[in-house]
């Protein structure tokens, strides 16, 4: 641990860029002010800046090491995005100022949408969720309206399967209703028979992440269509593996009536270790009426530029409503749109060629590296399990205890234990941004990891050793929480 | 590579899709254009939009944000770096979360802190939610009807599906802030919590302390909605009433971040230790490591959605990490001295302003106190007055009447420090021409 910025502090030290001193405040009764100042760090500016740029050095992020963590799509964020939705008349505009005077940005917006719904292949799209997360719940909302606006009460259930993310069940919780769960097949495909049993007048629709969170194409997907429409659900497309398939194959054209688009993974928009994210929705057309707002629109003139406002509950009675106090998340929205612009049409499919190519090659090196693959048979997605069942079993060296070797040969871990039906499971997206040469090196960590694991397993099991902490202890953290300084 | 895994073409990777979904047409999106060609595009869309003097809050606000923040947080290690998932290769993260938790609850006068929510608004329908699980006997909450609208809206669309019913309070008319009469003229006191905002969407402070002992006295959560650069001057909600709110909630946007249009923003929450388990979102913990030296995790795991599921607490997957790293540098350079400039400042130039409208027979429409934004009543329609200050490069509040149609001649007016007494002069010389006009048309 570096020391706390509240450790550096000493009394009396501040910036030398503060606003100008005003002392008193007569319009206010001495009731309602603080009786002492706030107990924030008092520190020069260079403390300032010293002490965060040292916590910097203490992340691994994609500007420094390679990153396959599966299911979050960690390519690289060109540096033109952040650059061009950071000008200053961009960052100073208030979300409340008059449409006329953000005509640039409220087109970057609009163009977006259309972008998506090219993409998507929706009818409509709505860029107000800030998260994918939000955008599944504004899904689920509008598939919930939709069944009422026709007078439908008794579909109480959300169907997800076993290898869904588990924002799928908590957002169906949010929205009211109950979550049942289908199970995978061996071959990793969602069991037909079981979702044919499952489905009934009690469906309001279907959660389906495709490719799946297992790393394989859900190769029925038009039977599955087919066994929720007929029971008179909807099928709702949660975006967090479009990487796999943009520009290549639309959701739409696959059935589905909702999707959501993690514009922090397949729009390159940064993780920013932990947020902001996006996560536009896009609709079929019978339930474009319910899109949250506000939405952009583009009004033609005769004569003059076309004008573009955001329209909200006023001018759209039927939506879901407002998922936010403004337009979502703006800055990230524009990020999306200048990748978006530079990929082009030509781009996209690309994207999902070049991740899936980096994803199968990977995948063919660690089987031959000695690795046991989750899924044997099938074609890797943009990502794919490897499992280390039989390595616990030997050497009792868990995926935890691999990833956190991993981290001491200088790479991120991919991700661990999700999805939760592969035992031991490391889940690995290596994106289509990363070189060949990367590629090799992640294999051959791989294999020193492996190497170790079977000659010296308490090497293993107790790292990291290079790392600025050792393994830290969750139990503890739990149990005696401490999640604020106090002097 | 495409020997090594054994087919002919990069297609054949994508065989196990059926052939007839290949669409690779995208006739909405336009030719890829290189960095050089959209950077004239953004610049000249940006130049478009244009830089203005703004008189507008509700909401968001403009502060002055040191250099140093962005160019900090914007480090590939803290812009490209994911959720702390592997603590040991996060710690940077991880650390300045804790650190943020802790400035957040400080000012906030509370015991803990999440790592934060999307925004304000969603911030207070989280909380709302959350006070309605721990009071476990009723799903009613009390919203007064001077929260602004927005914020009204979206608890609205996040909480109705799960059977919360919401009922609004109405303002005083005189003074702008909740009645404490009409509180108790309630027919059933049996809500789990009252909303509390300081200020309010109007600009009124409340009587925080005795709302939040009427919530309390009838068995109530209180819920503070707070301002943090107004908690630099104002009493923190963990000292409202005799036993201080239970959660306080709030737009983080005032602490180091931009605009930007509406986002992104950041979301802020804190509560009472003993209330922390049933709090949402993600929250960083010191612990220590393996060799008893301290470190940071994320704790509290068991609430969230990608281990309880269907029964996590809510759905929320990120937090605004980026931006909270902004506002934890932000504050840390301003520090204690410097964001009370900032609220001073603000609250100084606001009285300025109505002092120098006052000679024009512009007036706050309400007697309650205020911070940096109040109502002012024009007496003539407000949005030709805006218009012809537009023409000046001003923009000079926000016309109320889509919010009530009470405030049809109404203009709720913020103040910051970013504004000298020269904006403040050109503000008035503005409004008072235009003034002149409305009153006597040519």
């Amino acid at each position: 641990m570096s020391t706390l910025i509240f450790e550096r502090s000493r009394p009396g030290r501040c910036s030398a860029q503060l606003a100008p001193a005003e002392l008193a405040c007569p319009g206010i009764p001495e009731a309602l002010l603080r009786q002492a100042p706030p107990p924030l760090p008092e520190a020069s500016e260079l403390d300032v800046v010293r002490h965060y740029t040292a916590l910097s050095q203490k992340n691994f992020s994609i500007d420094t090491q390679f990153y396959p963590l599966g299911s979050c799509t960690m390519k690289y964020n060109p540096r033109a995005a952040n650059a061009l939705a950071m000008l200053p008349e961009f960052l100073a505009r208030h979300p409340l100022a008059p449409a006329a005077t953000g005509q640039g940005v409220l087109a970057c917006l609009y163009e977006l949408q259309e972008i998506l719904c090219d993409v998507s292949g929706m009818a409509g799209v709505s860029l107000a969720p800030m998260a994918g997360a939000q955008g599944e719940f504004a899904g689920v909302a509008m598939i919930r309206a939709w069944h009422r606006s026709r007078g439908d009460h008794a579909r109480t259930e959300i169907i997800v399967p076993d290898a869904a993310h588990g924002t799928n069940p908590a957002t169906a919780t949010m929205c009211g209703y109950a979550v049942r769960e289908v199970p995978t097949d061996r071959s990793g495909n969602v069991d037909l028979d079981r979702l044919r049993a499952a489905v009934g007048p009690q469906t309001a629709g279907l959660m389906l992440t495709n490719p799946s969170t297992l790393g394989v194409f859900e190769q029925r997907i038009l039977d599955i269509r087919d066994i929720v429409h007929a029971a008179g659900g909807l099928l709702y497309y949660d975006g967090a593996n479009l990487n796999a398939i943009v520009g290549q194959v639309k959701p739409g054209a696959m059935g589905f009536d909702v999707i959501h688009v993690n514009l922090h993974k397949t729009f390159s928009t940064p993780h920013g270790g932990g947020g902001p994210g996006a996560g536009p929705v896009g609709v079929a057309e019978r339930l474009l009426p319910f899109l949250p707002v506000p939405i952009v629109l583009r009004r033609e003139r005769p004569g003059a530029a076309p004008a573009y406002v955001l329209a909200g509950e006023s001018e759209r009675p039927h939506s879901i409503g407002r998922l936010s106090a403004f337009m979502g998340n703006v800055g990230v929205l524009l990020r999306a749109y200048v990748y978006a612009r530079m990929l082009g049409r030509e781009g996209m499919g690309r994207v999902a060629q070049f991740a899936t190519l980096n994803a199968n090659y990977l995948m063919v090196e660690l089987r031959n590296a000695g690795f046991e693959l989750a899924y044997p048979a099938r074609r890797a997605s943009h990502e794919f399990i490897v499992t280390l069942k039989r390595l616990k079993d030997q050497t009792g060296v868990s995926a935890m205890d691999f990833a956190k070797r991993l981290l001491d040969k200088g790479v991120h871990a991919p991700t661990t234990y999700f999805p939760l039906l592969v035992p031991e499971c490391l889940l690995i997206e290596p994106t289509e941004t990363e070189s060949k040469e990367t590629l090799d090196a992640f294999v051959a960590a791989m294999k020193a990891v492996l190497e170790e694991a079977r000659t010296n397993p308490e090497l293993v099991k107790s790292a990291p050793h290079t790392m600025p902490v050792r393994r830290l202890d969750d139990v503890k953290a739990a149990r005696d929480l401490d999640v604020a300084w106090k002097t | 590579m495409l020997d090594a895994i054994g087919v002919p073409g990069i297609d054949d990777l994508f065989d196990e899709i059926p052939a007839t979904l290949k669409d690779v047409q995208l006739p909405r999106v336009p030719a890829g254009a290189r960095e050089m060609e959209i950077t004239r595009l953004m610049q000249a869309r940006a130049a478009q939009d244009g830089r203005w003097s703004s008189f507008i809050g509700a909401g968001a606000y403009e502060h002055y944000v040191p250099a140093a923040v962005w160019q900090i947080v914007t480090r590939g290690e803290f812009y490209s770096a994911y959720t702390p998932y592997q603590a040991e290769a996060s710690q940077g993260t991880l650390q300045l979360l804790y650190e943020y938790q802790s400035m957040i609850a400080g000012l906030t006068g509370l015991d803990a802190a999440n790592a934060s929510l999307y925004d304000g608004a969603s911030a207070l329908a989280e909380a709302v939610l959350m006070a309605v699980r721990l009071h476990k006997s009723s799903r009613r909450v009390l919203l007064p009807a001077s929260l602004h609208p927005h914020y009204a809206a979206t608890v609205r669309t996040i909480v109705s599906s799960q059977g919360v019913e919401l009922v609004t309070l109405p303002w005083c008319p005189q003074r702008g802030t909740l009645a404490l009469q009409a509180l108790d003229g309630l027919d059933d006191h049996g809500a789990a919590a009252l909303v509390i905002a300081q200020p309010n969407a109007l600009g009124a402070l409340e009587d925080v302390h005795a709302l939040t002992d009427w919530a309390h006295a009838h068995g109530m959560l209180a819920i503070a909605l707070v301002n943090p650069v107004a908690l630099a001057l104002l009493a923190p909600p963990g000292q409202w009433g005799a036993r201080g709110a239970d959660i306080a909630v709030g737009e983080g946007q005032p602490l180091g971040v931009p605009l930007s249009a509406g986002g992104p923003y950041f979301g802020f929450m804190t509560c009472r230790g003993a209330h922390v388990r049933q709090m949402p979102g993600r929250i960083a913990g010191r612990t220590v490591d393996a060799t008893g030296a301290p470190g940071f995790t994320l704790t509290l795991q068991a609430r969230e959605q990608h281990i309880r599921r269907s029964k996590a607490t809510s759905n929320i997957c990120t937090n605004q990490g980026l931006v909270v790293a902004a506002a934890t540098v932000h504050m840390a350079l301003l520090g204690p001295a410097g964001l009370q400039r900032v609220a001073r400042a603000s609250h100084a130039g606001l009285q300025r302003l109505i002092a120098l409208l006052r000679p024009l027979g512009v007036r706050p429409r309400f007697a309650a106190p205020c911070f940096h934004e109040t109502v002012l009543d024009l007496g003539v329609p407000v949005q030709p007055v805006l218009d012809a200050m537009r023409e000046r490069g001003i923009l000079g509040g926000l016309h109320l009447a889509p919010w009530s149609g009470e405030l049809h001649e109404a203009l709720l007016v913020c103040v910051t420090e970013t504004k000298t007494e020269a904006d403040l002069d050109d503000y008035v010389q503005a409004m008072s021409a235009a003034l002149a006009h409305a009153r006597h048309p040519a």
